[in-house]
């Protein structure tokens, strides 16, 4: 299935720093960065951007979607290439709730903001799928 | 005479139970190569897009950063020692600290201070024998590094070299740290299963096109917009790329310290297999003596006993 309005699919990439988390074709990617909401669709112009901590969304080209929390890093989209670099990055189904949110009240006990923020990603990806 | 064939007999044994837990090392070294390769190899497609981000920052704007700026008169050095937590791996841990003290001196002779940060039980252990100072140490991760680790490491690092440089680093961590205005690593190169060597690399202030993720030099890079600026996203990207460096320099020391234990295991196995087989045909020679002398008393005593007899008739 093809997206509608172009022909081409993007290509995309979500890596962690030690491993390829998800690769494989799209439609379209849903991210938050450090200016707002990003949505990439086919033919997107090259770009560089900073993520924030959050959840990025992928359209894949067989119409699924792909949820994966990531915390701060960086998404880059240069002919029909997406790549989404973050350190944390973790699928839907790789995440344990009870984990998560033991990680957001360490976090905030710690006083640890992009800690926490990182954990409320994870719990966001949870809620939504 | 029993008693050496006993004491050859317990040498051997002995022996033999090293052997075994050698080859077991051994055995276990060569496994865990192979994991960290693939970790290695795993580790390398965030390194591979992470150098391309910056080279295109670095390549299509003109933003001075002070992690890429030069200093015009560096007084202060660190160095980062990247050794095993353990022994049991030939000259590993010894040839990288031979190594820093070779670069220690260079630096020196350039008329540069240094602090020296250690990874590895055993560079602590070697500083702390010849009270020698260093500022942080990091244990316990040697064989088998997590990312965790490196941005540990880096966050002290880049906090140092920002320090150095007046600028905010945006990380704090508990360490106390000295401003340096360079940062050095040394750590053990995996060539092959056979080869390892020592290496030293500059790590800050940055030369961001050297590493063996580099991109192709065909590989033409697009023209990117940078949000929110550029100068922004370098600065974000930085510190990130001097984590990915660390955690790249970790990972090569821990294959080059799985295989240098490898190869210390099999040599230390083989040696025991030759000891075995001396001690057995030492132990075989005396047993052979032993025998050979208890029949030549018998047959003494048997001559000895018919002669008297023959005497008598």
């Amino acid at each position: 299935m093809a997206p509608s309005g172009s022909g081409q699919a993007l290509q995309v990439e979500l890596v962690a720093a030690d491993r390829v988390v998800w690769s494989g074709e799209a439609a379209r990617v849903l991210a938050r960065t450090a200016s707002g909401d990003l949505g990439v669709l086919a033919n997107h112009a090259p770009l560089l951007s900073l993520l924030v901590p959050g959840v990025v969304e992928i359209e894949t080209a067989g119409g699924e979607r792909v949820r994966a929390a990531v915390g701060d890093g960086f998404l880059s989209v240069s002919d029909n290439r997406v790549s989404i670099l973050s350190e944390d990055t973790f699928l839907a189904e790789e995440i344990v709730e009870s984990d998560a949110r033991a990680e957001l009240e360490r976090a905030a006990a710690d006083g640890d903001d992009l800690a926490a923020l990182r954990a409320e990603a994870k719990l966001r990806v949870l809620q939504r799928s | 005479m029993a008693a050496s064939v006993r004491e050859l007999r317990a040498k051997i044994r002995s022996t033999q139970a090293t052997k075994k837990i050698t080859r077991a090392m051994e055995l276990i070294a060569a496994s865990r190569i192979i994991k960290a390769q693939q970790h290695a190899a795993a580790a390398a497609p965030y390194a591979r897009e992470l150098t391309r981000a910056v080279s295109a920052v670095a390549t299509f704007s003109n933003v001075d950063h002070p992690l890429t700026t030069e200093k015009e008169n560096p007084t202060r050095a660190a160095v980062l020692v990247i050794t095993s937590d353990r022994g049991l791996a030939g000259s590993y841990s010894s040839s990288v600290l031979k190594e820093t003290e070779r670069l220690a001196e260079k630096l020196r002779s350039e008329g540069k201070e240094i602090d020296f940060y250690l990874a590895g039980r055993k560079s602590v252990a070697y500083f702390k024998f010849r009270d020698l100072d260093h500022v942080t140490s990091w244990t316990g991760f040697s064989d088998k590094p997590q990312y965790e680790d490196a941005r540990t490491i880096g966050e002290v690092l880049v906090e140092a070299f920002a320090e150095g440089e007046d600028v905010e680093s945006g990380a704090s961590t508990d360490v106390e740290v000295r401003p340096v205005d360079e940062l050095h690593i040394v750590f053990t190169r995996f060539k092959s299963m056979l080869t390892q060597e020592p290496d030293v690399i500059r790590l800050l202030p940055l030369e961001v096109v050297e590493g063996t993720e580099a991109p192709e030099d065909h590989e033409l890079l697009p023209l990117y917009e940078f949000e929110p600026s550029a100068s922004e996203v370098l600065d974000a990207l930085l510190p990130k790329y001097v984590n990915s460096r660390i955690y790249y320099c970790l990972l090569q020391a821990a294959a080059s310290e799985l295989a240098a234990r490898q190869k210390a295991m099999k040599s230390a196995t083989d040696n025991a297999q030759d000891l075995i087989e001396k001690y057995t045909r030492t132990a075989n020679q005396a047993r052979q003596a032993g025998i050979t002398q208890e029949i030549s008393e018998i047959v003494g005593g048997a001559n000895a006993l018919a002669d008297a007899t023959a005497g008598q008739e």
